[in-house]
């Protein structure tokens, strides 16, 4: 038990995904202009994360490594991310058309989410259980769903900010990524080892 | 009849942007004597080098935008961030690394957003961390106080004066012999090797409640705060949530386990705390609006620093805590809108 607290402090503050670990930087940047894309593509990513995870430890100990097929297991996380990815866009479409046009082209870009795949291959790499590989995953995306949050929040200010011409955009964007960064320097060593 | 036509406001109010920032800067003099006096002089040389870095570039970047330098600078704000840099560096601190830290506050933290009012992260902050970060070695050399009773070497101008310069101390002295921990970094090293906190608080580095001399600074540092209070340049919200942040955490901890938990006390009178409840909080542009927003960002800052200087691995986290919950702020200010009068959801 102590074990798992330890992995979801970790994940959420002390290894952040993004800004830690520098993984799923693309919906990170790209949705983040709205608080309300940013809450959505949040949540939904949070769902195919840990969802994700669990399945591709399962594919992993139950068809990979008794048929010997790990060189294999790269292309077959990814048909796992794939098919989640698939099954959450079926979803929203049908709980929520609003957020489905909102979110657009990255709900099924979750799917390129490098910290998705990142994700399962650091459960393998780690050797983590079944419920270690949950834990993981959901703290994973917790972290990717707070940061992306707050830093929603910042960059609807920034846009009513006064930036500097070549710095609007993006750039400020990266700028604040980078301090945010720096903040969540505070969280290293929370967790030994 | 001629009836004078002139425009509104009719009532100027006194304040000024100017006005607020010199009074900050004034409330922190007491401050500056009781830290020179048991610290030596290095916090002036620091405070010279980080005020004119930050001027000079905040009016580089103004004139590369094509902008008035002159209004910009006359509100004081780049001084303040550049004093309260100087206040968070050690008392000897090589003179390039109080400039990078300067210049990185008032360029990437202040100026690309659009100056004063735009940033979201507290300059001074901002700067701090990017130097703990970079200059681990040079941002953990500290200096016992002075006067204070304890067993230690008088560090003369010169030896300042030179490794303020040069970044290295004159031949003949090292900082095996000058050099000491604060009693937030003794503490979590000797924490860590099993001491228990009775043990380590009869150490002569400590005092009544934090350190010998630095709760002196402490008390000096909120004395200038309550004027800040009084004179009504900032509200009671944040330094108040900033102290319960910290106590109320520091008090379940130390009824617990008081041999691995120092007293709220220990807490509130070392490190930064009471800088940071009443200067670096409240700088009005990175907080919260609300008054319960400004209560919550406080809390947070508090019961973050308590985080990281419990089990985090640097001793103080106030820097850290600042800028975690400038993250925040436009989250709270979402969630802590006032109800519009009349208004029913």
């Amino acid at each position: 038990m102590t074990e798992l607290a330890l992995i979801l402090v970790s994940t959420v503050l002390v290894n952040n995904f993004v800004l830690v670990k520098f993984l799923g930087l693309c919906p990170f940047m790209g949705v983040s202009r709205k608080l309300e894309t940013a809450t959505g593509m949040a949540l939904a990513t949070t769902f195919v994360l840990t969802l994700s995870s669990a399945l591709s430890y399962l594919v992993n100990t139950a068809l990979l490594a008794p048929l010997g097929l790990e060189y294999l297991r790269t292309i077959a996380f990814i048909l796992v991310i794939a098919g989640v990815v698939q099954f959450t866009e079926m979803v929203v479409r049908q709980a929520s058309p609003l957020l489905y046009q909102v979110l657009g082209i990255y709900l099924p870009l979750i799917t390129t989410n490098c910290a998705v795949l990142g994700v399962a291959l650091l459960n393998v790499q780690e050797s983590h259980g079944f419920l270690e590989s949950l834990v993981y995953g959901f703290g994973a995306a917790v972290g990717f769903s707070v940061v992306m949050i707050l830093f929603a929040g910042i960059r609807e200010r920034v846009a009513a900010a006064d930036v500097p011409v070549p710095f609007q955009g993006a750039a400020i964007a990266l700028i604040t990524a980078g301090l945010m960064s720096l903040a969540f320097m505070g969280f290293a060593g929370l967790v030994k080892g | 009849m001629a009836l004078p036509a002139t425009h509104p406001p009719h009532v100027r109010p006194k304040t000024s942007v100017t006005r607020v920032m010199g009074e900050v800067v004034a409330a922190l003099i007491p401050a500056t004597a009781v830290y020179v006096w048991f610290f030596g002089p290095g916090l002036l040389l620091n405070m010279a080098v980080a005020v004119a870095v930050a001027v000079a570039s905040e009016i580089a970047v103004l004139r590369l935008r094509g902008r008035d330098a002159g209004a910009s600078l006359k509100d004081l704000s780049a001084v303040v961030t550049a004093v309260l840099l100087a206040f968070a560096l050690p008392p000897l601190t090589p003179w390039y690394v109080t400039a990078i830290g300067s210049l990185f506050a008032i360029v990437f933290a202040k100026q690309l957003y659009g100056g004063l009012g735009y940033n979201p992260f507290n300059p001074a902050m901002a700067g701090y961390v990017v130097l703990l970060i970079s200059f681990p070695a040079e941002l953990t050399r500290w200096l016992p106080a002075v006067h204070a009773g304890l067993e230690s070497g008088y560090v003369d101008f010169g030896t300042t004066l030179a490794y303020f310069v040069s970044g290295a101390l004159p031949a003949g002295v090292s900082w095996d012999a000058i050099g000491g921990a604060t009693p937030l970094d003794d503490l979590k090293t000797r924490l860590s090797v099993a001491e228990t906190i009775s043990e380590i608080r009869a150490a002569p580095l400590y005092g009544d409640f934090g350190g010998k001399g630095w709760e002196w600074v402490s008390n000096a540092v909120a004395l200038g705060g309550v004027w800040l209070l009084f004179r009504k340049v900032i509200r009671w919200h944040i330094p108040v949530g900033v102290l319960a942040g910290l106590t109320f955490p520091a008090t379940v901890a130390y009824l617990l386990d008081p041999g691995s938990h120092p007293s709220p006390g220990f807490h509130l009178f070392s490190g930064a705390t009471m800088l940071a409840a009443f200067f670096i909080a409240t700088d009005p542009v990175s907080a919260a609006t609300s008054p319960l927003g400004r209560l919550i960002y406080g809390f947070g800052i508090g019961l973050l620093t308590f985080v990281i200087r419990s089990w985090g691995g640097y001793p103080d986290g106030v820097a850290f805590a600042v800028l975690l919950m400038n993250m925040a702020v436009p989250t709270i200010d979402r969630y802590t809108r006032p109800r519009i009068f009349g208004h029913v959801s």
